[in-house]
């Protein structure tokens, strides 16, 4: 079994996937280039940016952190599949009003990131919101107008549940 | 960049990878957040990767009485989440949020940053601080190190070729237990120019045992001997000053030696108002 090329089978945005795949392709490369998912970014290529951010059963990776092999039996959700599922469809608005975003190239990790945070119980702080967002860069905007819109949307969801 | 070719491999078992470990140029593949990084980069070129995310029973985290065990493929986000890690292993728990970012700490291991011993990581020298043992398993059978004995050289631990590390064990913090941990990063997340991770047994005014391991400021986490038993009789600038004799960290990419030996100091007047004995 030690070879380098291997069969995979994962579940991407909900549908199952069966491709071969060179051992030393990253998910991200996999997600881009054999299944055409351009909306996950190759940025730094070595873990610090976040451009490549996806969910792997659930939590929020580096996708050029992960080998596409490692992903064999996986559920993958990449940002095609969580804004075609209407999941951060309010995220994505308060993106927009606030101008959270300029050139674009982060904003899929930096919604996936955030998602990921506000799936947790009660509104985060300003701080934490920073924190959680700290590996995610964007040369941009200065990251204000992201935390607001974060946070917009933390109290927006938290009023909904009462 | 683009990793270069190598064969890939699942482990089923401990034994399974310490078998596949066999093979030329053969490496462990755990959370990969250190290990991928280096192979985008072409800093390493192995033949084989053997993973073990697959591997069961190593992923645990158990109080015993006198120990907290955790598996080597329990992941930064799950033992931050861990209440038996908090209780009982405070200092792990203040450490863990410095570790990289929520998506590094989804994925990243606590047996990986031990096996890779960074000098600069975080949970190297807690394991010092808090006189931890490493578990590990190799083709002559199953081993415990001393976390002091571990740690050998610039990425260099007590790890053979075909040695696997299975987990830790680290003794239960008690009520006169007191833990301390602060570091320097440029950012949120970055590996720290300037870390200590402390540890002491309160009894009544005074502290027994204190530990100081720096990292950042050497090839290995440091134990800062000299300082360690001025801290204990509550001279905080006693143990400051002892520092130049302790430490002499080099010159990095970050900073400049003379800025670590500072900020060193910094630190250690910080995690000793943390154990409750700085002078008022």
């Amino acid at each position: 079994m030690s070879q380098r090329f291997h069969e995979i089978a994962i579940t991407v945005n909900g549908e199952e996937v069966r491709e071969r795949v060179d051992a030393r392709k990253t998910l991200v490369d996999f997600l881009r280039e054999d299944l055409a998912l351009t909306g996950s970014h190759v940025g730094c290529e070595h873990g610090v940016c976040g451009a490549c951010s996806v969910r792997v059963n659930g939590a929020v990776v580096r996708g050029c952190l992960m080998l596409a092999v490692q992903c064999d039996g996986a559920r993958v959700d990449t940002i095609e599949g969580v804004a075609d599922t209407d999941e951060i469809a309010d995220l994505q608005q308060a993106f927009v009003a606030r101008n959270a975003l300029q050139c674009g190239y982060c904003t899929p990790g930096m919604l996936l990131t955030a998602q990921e945070l506000l799936g947790r119980s009660g509104v985060p702080s300003r701080e934490q919101i920073r924190a959680h967002l700290s590996g995610n860069y964007c040369r941009c905007t200065g990251y204000q107008a992201i935390v607001d819109a974060v946070e917009a949307v933390a109290k927006t969801r938290a009023e909904a549940n009462r | 960049m683009k990793p270069p070719p190598f064969a890939y491999a699942k482990a089923r078992s401990v034994a399974h990878a310490i078998e596949l470990l066999a093979a030329d140029d053969a490496r462990l593949l755990a959370g990969g957040q250190s290990l991928i990084a280096t192979l985008n980069m072409r800093l390493s070129q192995p033949a084989l990767l053997v993973d073990i995310n697959g591997v069961g029973g190593l992923d645990h985290i158990t109080l015993r009485n006198a120990h907290i065990e955790i598996g080597a493929l329990v992941r930064y986000a799950q033992a931050e989440r861990s209440a038996e890690i908090a209780q009982a292993a405070p200092l792990v728990a203040l450490a863990l949020p410095h570790i990289g970012h929520p998506a590094i700490r989804n994925r990243g291991t606590v047996g990986g940053s031990l096996a890779f011993a960074d000098p600069a990581a975080e949970l190297p020298a807690c394991m010092v601080a808090l006189g931890a043992e490493i578990e590990i398993v190799g083709p002559q059978g199953q081993r415990a190190v001393k976390a002091d004995d571990f740690f050998k050289g610039l990425f260099e631990t007590a790890l053979a070729g075909r040695d696997v590390l299975t987990g830790i064990r680290i003794p239960v913090a008690s009520g006169a237990t007191r833990v301390g941990f602060a570091e320097f990063a440029r950012r949120h997340g970055d590996y720290a120019m300037v870390g200590l991770a402390a540890c002491a047994q309160a009894d009544g005014k005074r502290l027994n045992d204190v530990r100081l391991a720096y990292f950042g400021v050497g090839a290995t986490p440091v134990r800062a001997r000299k300082a360690e038993p001025a801290l204990a009789d509550g001279d905080v600038e006693a143990a400051v000053s002892a520092l130049v004799e302790d430490l002499e960290p080099p010159d990095d990419v970050q900073t400049s030696g003379a800025v670590k030996a500072h900020l060193a100091g910094v630190l250690l007047r910080r995690v000793a108002r943390q154990l409750g004995r700085a002078a008022s």
